[in-house]
């Protein structure tokens, strides 16, 4: 209350002095409204026009078709029954899901426990730090261009390692087969953790450092050893930050495109078995030749946010604090 | 003021308790291990072997494939594509850097990159300084509710959008407006950043009143108060801010896809530009376009690599 009298006092005193209060104040709101709502409305604008406004059309878009020589007309749910029959539609779940797990399981575990080792050295921290967080940087073409000539097949560079131990040749990227773990999958994955653990990893690290030294005193006094520590102190004590950055990494998981997208130059993989969803969204949207569908893609998009808003609200449920 | 003085006091107390052989960034505080423990005899071996090994992995993991990024572009096209692929360049060839240069248009792509990522950077900086000013001190009627709104968006996943953004993209609404292969099409839609907006905000919200007051007092406008008090103030957050959306642009890639390069292949991003010249490229002209796209990056990070860091942890989480 006591700024807005000072920062009205003056221009009061410029106005009127015998001028009754009440409509100088007005005036003064007015004006003051006026002027904070003009350094609002160009981020409101853009706001609008390229995030509010495409929410609801994108919910508008997927119940509408295209008439024959232009305008949309409502559809009900025929776009989304058009996608259930695609078998395409399936499948592009089933290896997200495969993607999301799997990127769970190294993605998630590996910072965690980089973030521990780097946590308990007393040299060349900074240099590790920067090599883990390197390949954030990179843009995303150049690293995955990288890691598709290592998997080539025939002048890769882990298939000559695998050969010096003796081990089978992998076709990696380009291996068929379509199991829940496919070895295709896997090599996404490799790459994909390769190149986005380094943001996981620093942020758990400073996660760590926050813990008080007296906890790990405490607990180490009443006999518990490294992995009981982890248990009872480190993981209580990160909590918070593993629960957030969990839901984040399923929800960007969901979301995979880039990686499947280079490494398998847009195609999905042998028979589509690195498809992603949003890469299907890609392919009705813009990719089919003839068949190209924005509605058929709002559906799907749709079906995503839908299926991510579940996620999360469910997510949060289950691991709000208790009591 | 208080921050700095504790953080002294804090070095301080922390070098003496180690003695001078700890280097005064490490914190004192201890970890999951004591220092007791680290320091017997075993602890002390452990740590070694640990240490040595870390740092061996890390950098085999890490630098390797770095290394292979930037000497792969050396070779001929010949032994780039060996079998068994050769460790080291056999016989350097740095004219393949200039002939991937030339021939997939390495200069226009990054002309094209630097261009949409700063213009994106000053639409940024001017639409959501602005907003998060007037949302944190001028508080406009309505202004939570805008706020709430903007924060919302952080739950929509970006890539569902893709395709009401691109439609609106090409004809906006009523005026049917095209921006396809404008880089208005890249701009305007960076300035739509939440994220931006929400650590400005904070930041704003911990300038005392008092110095607005006092300025305003003294017949400072508005805009000259936020040029003169809160943005000098704000230079680290606006650092942050500025460093995560020069890289945000620097790494997108479907949208410049669908906006720049769908439109021609000319307007094209580097991230994009490589990828598209994959195919009918020769193997090492692609890894060294690939470890040119790659050089700006690393010596952004390099540079600015004090700040990324404490930006990534400072700004809390970001997806």
């Amino acid at each position: 209350m006591a700024d807005v009298a000072t920062r009205r006092a003056p221009r009061l005193a410029r106005l009127a002095a015998p001028a009754p209060p009440v409509p100088g104040r007005l005036l003064a709101k007015a004006r003051r409204n006026t002027a904070a709502w003009g350094f609002l409305i160009g981020a409101v604008l853009c706001f609008t026009f390229f995030s509010w406004f495409p929410i609801v059309r994108e919910i508008i878009m997927s119940f509408q078709k295209p008439v024959y020589g232009g305008g949309n007309t409502f559809a009900g749910f025929s776009n989304y029954i058009r996608i259930i029959h695609d078998p395409t539609f399936w499948q592009a779940w089933r290896n997200t899901l495969e993607f999301t797990i799997l990127a769970l399981v190294i993605g998630f575990a590996v910072p965690f426990v980089v973030a521990i080792v780097l946590n308990e050295l007393r040299h060349a921290r900074g240099y590790l730090r920067v090599l883990v967080y390197l390949p954030v940087m990179l843009p995303p073409a150049s690293a995955l261009l990288l890691f598709l000539y290592f998997y080539n097949p025939q002048y890769g560079l882990f298939d000559d390692i695998l050969r010096t131990l003796h081990l089978p040749a992998s076709q990696w990227v380009l291996q068929p087969g379509d199991g829940f773990f496919s070895i295709a999958m896997i090599a996404v994955v490799i790459a994909s953790t390769w190149m986005n653990m380094g943001a996981a990893t620093l942020i758990y690290l400073a996660a760590l450092q926050n813990i008080p030294g007296e906890l790990y005193e405490a607990a180490e006094l009443e006999g518990a050893g490294i992995f009981r520590r982890i248990r009872h102190v480190t993981i209580p004590q990160t909590r918070l930050i593993l629960i957030t950055l969990l839901l984040i990494q399923v929800v960007a998981t969901m979301q995979m495109f880039i990686e499947s997208f280079v490494l398998t130059n847009g195609g999905g993989g042998v028979d589509n078995n690195t498809m992603s969803v949003v890469m299907l969204i890609y392919q009705y949207a813009f990719a089919m030749s003839g068949a190209s569908n924005y509605n058929s893609a709002s559906a799907l998009g749709v079906i995503l946010m839908l299926v991510l808003a579940v996620f999360s609200g469910g997510f949060l449920w289950a691991t709000r604090e208790r009591g | 003021m208080a921050s700095l003085a504790t953080a002294a006091t804090r070095t301080r107390i922390g070098r003496r308790r180690d003695g001078a052989r700890r280097p005064a960034s490490v914190a004192s505080t201890r970890t999951l291990i004591s220092d007791v423990q680290r320091n017997t005899r075993t602890g002390k071996i452990v740590y070694r072997v640990v240490l040595i090994a870390t740092i061996v992995v890390f950098t085999l993991v890490f630098i390797g494939p770095l290394y292979f990024l930037f000497t792969d572009g050396l070779k001929s096209t010949q032994e780039a594509i060996a079998t068994p692929p050769t460790l080291y360049p056999h016989q350097p060839q740095p004219s393949s850097y200039v002939d991937s240069w030339n021939r997939l248009d390495v200069g226009l792509m990054l002309w094209n990159t630097v261009y949409y990522a700063f213009g994106a950077l000053a639409f940024q900086l001017v639409f959501d300084v602005a907003a998060a000013y007037s949302l944190s001190k001028l508080r406009p009627v309505l202004g939570n509710v805008v706020l709430f709104m903007m924060l919302a968006t952080l739950m929509i996943p970006v890539t569902v959008l893709v395709v009401p953004q691109y439609v609106t993209i090409a004809s906006f609404p009523f005026t049917h407006w095209n921006l396809i292969g404008s880089p208005e099409a890249i701009w305007l839609p960076s300035v739509a950043n939440a994220f931006n907006i929400f650590l400005l905000k904070r930041f704003f919200d911990s300038i005392p009143s008092d110095y607005i007051d006092a300025a305003s007092v003294d017949g400072a406008s508005r805009l000259m108060i936020l040029w003169r008090i809160v943005l000098p103030i704000s230079r680290p957050i606006i650092g942050v801010v500025s460093i995560f959306s020069l890289v945000a642009v620097w790494k997108d890639f479907l949208w410049p896809l669908l906006v720049e390069y769908g439109y021609s292949p000319t307007r094209e991003t580097l991230n994009v530009g490589i990828w598209q010249a994959q195919l009918g490229t020769p193997q090492n002209l692609i890894i060294a376009a690939s470890a040119m796209a790659a050089i700006p990056t690393i010596v952004f990070f390099l540079i600015f690599q004090r700040n990324i860091m404490a930006g990534l942890t400072a700004g809390g989480i970001r997806g």
